[in-house]
C-alpha cells in the first residue's frame, strides 16, 4: 500500500463528514439573508394551461414586485429579499406531494406557496399540515372549504364552492325572468371533469329551488370539439338560456359554434375561458353580453392599476378572475410577514384573524376561507365586469337578453 | 444449491436494510424511496409479461387507476386490507377478460388497443360516476403513513421479482422463451400459447392494479384525469426498455437511474423537463434499444467472441 491506506481514507472521510455536519447548524444560525419561498406548479402536462395563465404569472409578479421593492419587509422594519426554489409537478399528485415535501425538509424553504387545481391542493395539504406550513389554497373550487379548514387547521379556501357560483347564476337568472326578459326554461350543458360535474350537480338543486325548469341536461366528455348536435337540441328545447359549464377548448368552441348555428339565447353562460383576455382578443365585439364564471370589478382603480402593471411587467393581461385574488393573497402574505416575522405559526394565525389592505380592498377570512369573491360576470364594454353577488359595491348590473350574433356584426 | 440459497440469503438480507432505510430518511427521502419502488415494481410487471412475449403494454395506467380508484371508492367502507384484496380480484378480472378477448391481436394492433384500453376505462368510470353518482371527485382520507405506504410498494416489489425468478426456471418461463422467439414454432410444439399469454398477463395486470391502490391514499383526491394519466405507462415502458425487459433485474436498473434522473431534471430544470425528457426517450431507443443490461453484457463479452443477440423487445417500438 502507498502512503493512504484504505484506514486513513476512511477515516478522512469520516471527519469531513463530521465536520460537514456540525457545521451546518452553524450556518443555519448565521444571519440570514433572504427570504425562501418555494413552490411546485404544473409547468408541463393536462394542468400546465390553468396554471400558466392564472396562478404562476402572478407569483412571478409578486416576487418581482417584493424584490424591486427591496425585499420583504419584516416587523424590525428591514428588508430581505426572496429566493425563489421552483419545482414543476408534471400535473402529477405523485409528484405534487413529494415536491412539497421536498419543500419543506430540503430546501427548508420559510414558505410554500399553493400548487395549482382543487385536486392538487387537497393531496399537499396534508404535507403543509405536518411540516406546518399554512396553505394559500387559491386555485381549488370545493364547496368542502368548511370541512377542510377544521381537518386541515393551516389551511385557507380562496376561491369558493361550485354551489357560489351556481346560487349566484340562479339568482340572475331569476332576477330576469321575474321581470319577464326570460323564460323559466334553461338548457345546461356540462363537462365530465370534477369541476363540470360539482357545478352541474349544485346548478341543479339551486334551479329547480328558484322554479326553473332544466328542459335539456347533458353531460359531454372532456375533448370534444363538435357542440353542433348539443347546440342544435338546445336551441329546439324552448329555452331561453344556455348554461355550459365548460373548459376553455370547449368554451372558445361553444362560443364559434353558437354563432355559425345562428342560435340566440337571450342568457348565454359559459364556463372556464370566458375570463381569459384571450376570449375578448379571439371574439372582439362578440363577447358582449356572453356571460361566465368570476368577474373583476372595474370600477375599482386599484385592480385596474394592478391589471395594467400585470399587462405591462408580463406582457398577458391578467384573466377576470383568480389571478386578482392569486395577487391579493400574496399582498395578505406579505403583511402578515411585515406583521408578525417569519414564524409560520404567528404567520398563519395572523392570516386567519387579520385584516389586510389589498389590491382587492380591505379583506377579512372568514373561518379562513375567502368569501368575498366575485361568483359571475359578463362581457361589458369590452371587459368582464362583476355581476354577482349583486348587492356589493363594484357589483355591475347584468344586461340582458344577450344582443343576437347578427346584430354584433 | 448452495449458490440459490445464498442468493436467497442475499435478497433477504437486502430487502430487510432496504425496509430499515427509510426510518433513518426524513419525509422526503420516504417520498423518493416510494415513488422509486413504485416505478421499480410496475416496470418490472410490466416486464414480466412484455419481456418474454414481446408485446408492448400500454395498458399500465388503466389497471393502475383501476387500484387506486377502488381504494377511492371503498376506503370509507371497507378495512384496508380488504379493499386490496378487492382492488387485486377487480385488477385480475379486467385483465382476464381483457386478455381473452385481445391476445390474439399482435405486434403494433396490441399497442393500440392497450393505449385506448386506459382510455376506455377512464372514460367508463367516467360515466358511472356522471351518470349514477353524480360526484365525480373522491377522497381518500386513510390514514396511512409514507413509510408504510413504501413498506407496502416494497413487498410487492420483493414479491414480484421472486415471481419473475421463479417463472424464469419453471416450464411456463421456458414455454415463453420459444412464444417470443417464434410463436408457430411454440404453437406446433404443443404450448398452449394462449394460456401462457394470459396467465402472464393477468399476473403482471394484477401487480400493476395493487402498485395503484397501495399508492392512492397518498393523493388524498382522486379523479379520473389524475388517476388514468397516460404518463405513468409511458415512465414505465421506458424505464422497462432501457434497462433491459427480458432479464430479471433489467426493469429495477432501468427504473432507479431513470426515476432518479427525472427527479433531478424536474427540480434543476423544471422549464425544460419535457424537452429532455423527449430527447432521453429517442436516445434509450436508438443508443441502446436492448438495453442497460444488454449492452453491458455485449461489451463485457466483445473480447471473447461475439454472441448472437435476440431479437430486442425495443425493436418493435423503433418500428
Amino acid at each position: 500500500m502507498g502512503i493512504y491506506s484504505r484506514r486513513t481514507i476512511m477515516f478522512a472521510l469520516g471527519a469531513v463528514v463530521a465536520a460537514a455536519g456540525a457545521g451546518a447548524p452553524d450556518a443555519a444560525a448565521q444571519e440570514r439573508s433572504s427570504v425562501k419561498i418555494g413552490y411546485a406548479i404544473s409547468k408541463s402536462g393536462a394542468n400546465a394551461g390553468g396554471a400558466g395563465i392564472t396562478t404562476i404569472p402572478n407569483y412571478k409578479l409578486w416576487v418581482k414586485d417584493v424584490n424591486d421593492a427591496g425585499g420583504l419587509e419584516l416587523p424590525d422594519g428591514s428588508r430581505l429579499p426572496i429566493e425563489v426554489v421552483e419545482y414543476d409537478d408534471r400535473s402529477s399528485s405523485e409528484e405534487v406531494v413529494r415536491s412539497i415535501e421536498r419543500l419543506a425538509t430540503q430546501d427548508e424553504v420559510d414558505f410554500i406557496l399553493a400548487p395549482w387545481g382543487t385536486g392538487f391542493n387537497l393531496a399537499a395539504a396534508p404535507i403543509f399540515d405536518r411540516f406546518g406550513y399554512p396553505q394559500l389554497a387559491i386555485s381549488a373550487v370545493t364547496d368542502k372549504a368548511p370541512e377542510f379548514v377544521k381537518r386541515w387547521p393551516r389551511s385557507f379556501w380562496m376561491h369558493g364552492g361550485g354551489s357560489d357560483y351556481t346560487a349566484a347564476l340562479v339568482d340572475i337568472l331569476a332576477g330576469a325572468a321575474d321581470e319577464g326578459t326570460i323564460n323559466r326554461k334553461v338548457a345546461v350543458i356540462s363537462v365530465a371533469e370534477g369541476f363540470g360535474i360539482d357545478l352541474v350537480t349544485a346548478a341543479r338543486a339551486d334551479f329547480e329551488e328558484a322554479d326553473f325548469e332544466i328542459v335539456y341536461d347533458r353531460t359531454y366528455p372532456p375533448g370534444t370539439t363538435d357542440f353542433t348536435p348539443m347546440i342544435n337540441e338546445a336551441a329546439q328545447s324552448g329555452a331561453d338560456s344556455f348554461v355550459a359549464f365548460s373548459y376553455p377548448p370547449d368554451t372558445f368552441a361553444l362560443t364559434q359554434q353558437t354563432q355559425v348555428a345562428d342560435y340566440n339565447p337571450k342568457v348565454l353562460f359559459l364556463g372556464v375561458g370566458t375570463q381569459f383576455p384571450s376570449y375578448l382578443a379571439a371574439n372582439g365585439e362578440k363577447a358582449t353580453g356572453i356571460m361566465g364564471l368570476g368577474g373583476t370589478d372595474v370600477s375599482n382603480p386599484k385592480v385596474m392599476e394592478y391589471r395594467k402593471h400585470h399587462e405591462e411587467v408580463l406582457g398577458a393581461a391578467p384573466d377576470y378572475w383568480g389571478s386578482v385574488v392569486t395577487y391579493a393573497t400574496l399582498q395578505m402574505l406579505q403583511e402578515a410577514i411585515r406583521r408578525v416575522g417569519l414564524d409560520r405559526g404567528d404567520v398563519t394565525e395572523e392570516l386567519a384573524t387579520g385584516t389586510f389592505d389589498t389590491v382587492i380592498g380591505e379583506v377579512k377570512l372568514q373561518d379562513r376561507q375567502f368569501r368575498d369573491m366575485w361568483w359571475a360576470g359578463q362581457w361589458q364594454d369590452g371587459q368582464f365586469v362583476a355581476l354577482a353577488p349583486a348587492d356589493r359595491p363594484g357589483a355591475s348590473k347584468p344586461r340582458l337578453p344577450k344582443q343576437p350574433w347578427a346584430a354584433a356584426n | 444449491m448452495f449458490r440459490t440459497v445464498l442468493a436467497v440469503l442475499f435478497f433477504v438480507g437486502a430487502l430487510a436494510a432496504l425496509a430499515w432505510v427509510p426510518t433513518q430518511f426524513g419525509a422526503y427521502g420516504v417520498g423518493l424511496l416510494l415513488g422509486l419502488t413504485g416505478y421499480v415494481t410496475l416496470a418490472s410487471a410490466w416486464a414480466l409479461f412484455s419481456g418474454p412475449t414481446r408485446y408492448v403494454s400500454l395498458a399500465t395506467v388503466a389497471f393502475f387507476g383501476i387500484g387506486a380508484y377502488t381504494v377511492a371508492v371503498l376506503s370509507e367502507t371497507l378495512p384496508y386490507p380488504v379493499i386490496l384484496l378487492v382492488a387485486a380480484a377487480i385488477g385480475l378480472c379486467v385483465a382476464l377478460v381483457v386478455g381473452l378477448a385481445t391476445l390474439r391481436l399482435a405486434g403494433v394492433y396490441f399497442v393500440i388497443f392497450t393505449f385506448g384500453l386506459a382510455e376506455l376505462v377512464r372514460q367508463l368510470v367516467t360515466w358511472y360516476e356522471v351518470n349514477v353518482t353524480g360526484t365525480l371527485g373522491r377522497y381518500i382520507f386513510l390514514p396511512i403513513s409514507g413509510e408504510q405506504i413504501y413498506w407496502q410498494l416494497l413487498a410487492l416489489a420483493a414479491v414480484t421479482i421472486g415471481i419473475g425468478w421463479a417463472i424464469g426456471r419453471s416450464r411456463i418461463g421456458l414455454a415463453l422463451k420459444v412464444i417470443g422467439d417464434d410463436e408457430v414454432v411454440a404453437a406446433h410444439a404443443g404450448i398452449n400459447i394462449a394460456r401462457v399469454k394470459l396467465t402472464l398477463f393477468a399476473v403482471s395486470a394484477t401487480i400493476i392494479t395493487l402498485v395503484g391502490a397501495i399508492q392512492a391514499p397518498r393523493w388524498t383526491y382522486v379523479e379520473p384525469s389524475i388517476v388514468f394519466n397516460q404518463t405513468i405507462s409511458f415512465l414505465t415502458l421506458i424505464m422497462a426498455l432501457l434497462g433491459g425487459a427480458n432479464r430479471l433485474w433489467g426493469p429495477l436498473l432501468g427504473a432507479i437511474p431513470l426515476f432518479l434522473l427525472f427527479e433531478w431534471l424536474s427540480a434543476n430544470f423544471p422549464n425544460h423537463y419535457s424537452i429532455i425528457l423527449g430527447l432521453l426517450f429517442i436516445a434509450i431507443v436508438f443508443v441502446m434499444p436492448q438495453g442497460v443490461l444488454a449492452m453491458v453484457e455485449k461489451l463485457w463479452k466483445r473480447p471473447a467472441r461475439s454472441v448472437p443477440e435476440n431479437v430486442p423487445v425495443g425493436k418493435e417500438v423503433v418500428q
